[in-house]
């Protein structure tokens, strides 16, 4: 166990290492830095002073060292873009609204759809397993920004009750703020294809632990319904629904730009966008770091769980 | 797996009488399932409705799709019958730019499954066959190319190479490669121990042959079925970056540019919103069905 989680730990590290040299020689790679004049050029003085102040006069791979001398103490430097903020500070703000979106996307998705997965399973082949299953296909299939437009056109053109989208404060709470209205519609939007996902995840594991031995032995000695349901089928249809759903939630926290660009929310994915396009290099690092070291925890974690939940797994057998 | 198994019975000939013993094979079978299941059949009319319109584009449309009408900028649908969707934002008959822009998807969607299955395959097949030290040199490959978000990757990429048709292919191209190299992978993986690859060996069928034509054959259902789930695939990423303003260049039209611009329009002019999410959904379900049909059709055995 302990051998195996160490093996892991490596190669993630070593895995980030590789996705940091790439990204930060891509970056550099291409036409177009972060200083390049508009209309208005600078004096070659200026510039060069301007390039020796963020490092870019130096070598390429002593940039980068040192980059990442400084990322490996949490020092992610300044944003171009915004200068008088380090990188972090930046994304800690904007991330908070994305994440409080997130959270509330994780909550209905989960939420609903194990409580909506259980009942369409309990329930196979009546109508309300129809409808589920008709729903939880459209929602895997539509993209969110075209769930999030017709919701638009439903809600805040025709029927005028919800707003089009918008934030007050990129660094407002939103949970207090619920009567506010703004977060429904993202939240909706967003939440549909992880809701599904989950509900149709959630139908089939259920239906396969129904289908199992032990709960016709439940079932025979007599126990009720819902104590079958608590105790032996919901416990076994957790174990695959762990693996196969954990990797969601990180995804959600991140956010999506999808969302985010069609509501005009202020969060993470929107940064990351005006940060390729102004070659905002610290920016865009400590971004797809982010999500990497994200990814690759997460899986870390999935698996760990699946081996607490299930005791029969065992790491040495399994093959990378 | 899902092996090939072609029976030819041997026609008994019972006194005159031709008896029709059509050959029972993995495909035949396959296409029977396929007409019965419902969904899947709806799934195919509408990929060929949508392939249709894409191949046939220039029939279709009433005008060019770059043509302005300057005096009907944004004209409400079904108000003029030279108009019948009426216009967008800068005059353009909005029918005609959703008809080409079925011919924008469909190119974006067969070139980035096409740019990925050639890197897949053979890498997978690589992999999957030789084992050792090549497996775990693509195997990494792969997992360092997971670690990319790959939306984000893909954004990066755009933003820093330039937008425009063949660069979003090459980028979403890619950034997809990894599904058809793991598929192909364990599918070799899985084949090269089955008993008609070692009497290939045993005959002494050369390296190539028992590569290319024992065992690559019988990956193709598996790929068939990983197609028609990647297509939707890269048309909803091409729809994507264009949403966002970086794919697709203008005049070309694409359905998700659409979409995207038709956020400041929406209050009034809800038809540049709508009319292209409606076929952005259809095409996406479309697909799904489809492929949901073939995987239920090429393998029984795994069924939901």
């Amino acid at each position: 166990m302990a051998r195996y989680l160490i093996g892991r730990i490596i190669s993630l590290v070593f895995v980030i290492w590789i996705v940091s040299m790439i990204t930060f020689f891509l970056m550099h790679s291409v036409p177009g830095g972060p200083f390049d004049e508009g209309k208005q050029r600078l004096p070659d003085a200026a510039k060069a002073n301007i390039l020796r102040k963020y490092g870019l006069d130096r070598p390429i791979w002593e940039q980068y060292l040192r980059y990442m001398s400084h990322a490996l103490r949490f020092d992610f430097g300044i944003p171009y873009q915004v200068p008088t903020e380090t990188v972090a500070s930046l994304i800690r703000k904007t991330w908070f609204v994305t994440a409080q979106v997130g959270l509330m996307t994780v909550a209905l998705a989960f939420g609903g759809g194990i409580i909506v997965g259980v009942i369409a399973a309990y329930h196979r082949g009546s109508w309300i397993d129809t409808i589920v299953t008709f729903i939880a296909t459209l929602g895997i299939t539509l993209p969110n920004f075209v769930v999030a437009l017709w919701m638009i056109l439903f809600f805040s053109v025709y029927l005028k009750v919800l707003p089009m989208g918008g934030w007050n404060e990129p660094g407002e709470w939103l949970i207090p703020g619920i009567f506010s209205k703004n977060w429904i519609m993202p939240v909706l939007a967003y939440a549909l294809a992880p809701f599904s996902l989950v509900a149709r995840y959630t139908r089939s594991s259920v239906l396969e632990a129904l289908q199992a031995d032990y709960v016709r032995t439940a079932r025979a000695k007599g126990l009720r319904d819902n104590v079958i349901l608590r105790r032996h089928v919901m416990k076994n249809a957790a174990i695959p629904m762990i693996t196969a759903l954990g990797p969601v939630i990180p995804d959600l926290l991140t956010g999506s730009i999808f969302i985010e660009a069609t509501f005009r929310i202020p969060g993470l994915g929107k940064y990351f966008v005006t940060s390729t396009f102004n070659r905002d290099y610290p920016m865009i690092m400590a971004l797809i770091l982010l999500i990497a070291v994200l990814w690759g925890v997460t899986y870390l974690l999935t698996d760990v769980a699946y081996t607490w939940v299930d005791p029969r797994v065992r790491f040495s057998a399994r093959g990378g | 797996m899902a092996e090939q198994i072609a029976i030819r019975p041997t026609i008994p000939d019972i006194g005159g009488v031709k008896f029709s013993g059509r050959q029972r094979t993995l495909w035949r079978d396959a296409v029977r399932r396929f007409r019965r299941n419902r969904l899947a059949m709806l799934g195919l009319i509408l990929v060929s409705a949508f392939v249709l319109t894409a191949i046939l584009a220039d029939v279709l449309a009433p005008y060019p799709y770059d043509k302005p009408f300057f005096d009907k900028v944004l004209q409400l649908p079904f108000r003029d019958p030279a108009h019948i969707l009426g216009n967008d934002e800068v005059g353009r008959d909005f029918l005609s730019r959703l008809i080409y822009g079925a011919r924008t998807s469909i190119t974006v969607g067969l070139a980035v499954q096409f740019i990925a299955f050639s890197i897949g395959i053979p890498l997978g097949a690589l992999a999957g066959y030789r084992g050792g030290v090549i497996d775990f040199v693509v195997m990494r490959l792969v997992d360092i190319m997971t670690a990319f978000p790959g939306l984000l990757f893909a954004i990066f990429l755009i933003t820093v190479w330039g937008g425009g048709m063949w660069k979003v292919i090459l980028v979403l191209g890619f950034t997809s490669w990894l599904g058809p190299t793991r598929l192909v992978r364990a599918q070799f993986l899985s084949l090269r121990e089955k008993e008609f690859v070692e009497a290939a060996r045993c005959i002494g069928a050369r390296e190539r042959d028992i590569l290319f034509r024992h065992i690559l054959p019988n990956t193709l259902a598996p790929l068939l079925v990983a197609l028609s789930f990647g297509i939707p695939g890269a048309i909803f990423g091409e729809a994507g970056l264009s949403f966002l303003g970086i794919g697709i260049n203008d005049p070309l039209p694409s359905w998700g540019k659409m979409v995207g611009v038709s956020g400041s329009y929406i209050r009034v002019y809800w038809h540049v919103g709508l009319f292209p999410t409606v076929l952005i959904a259809l095409t996406m379900l479309g697909f799904s069905f489809l492929g949901d049909g073939l995987r239920d059709a090429l393998d029984p055995k795994l069924s939901r």
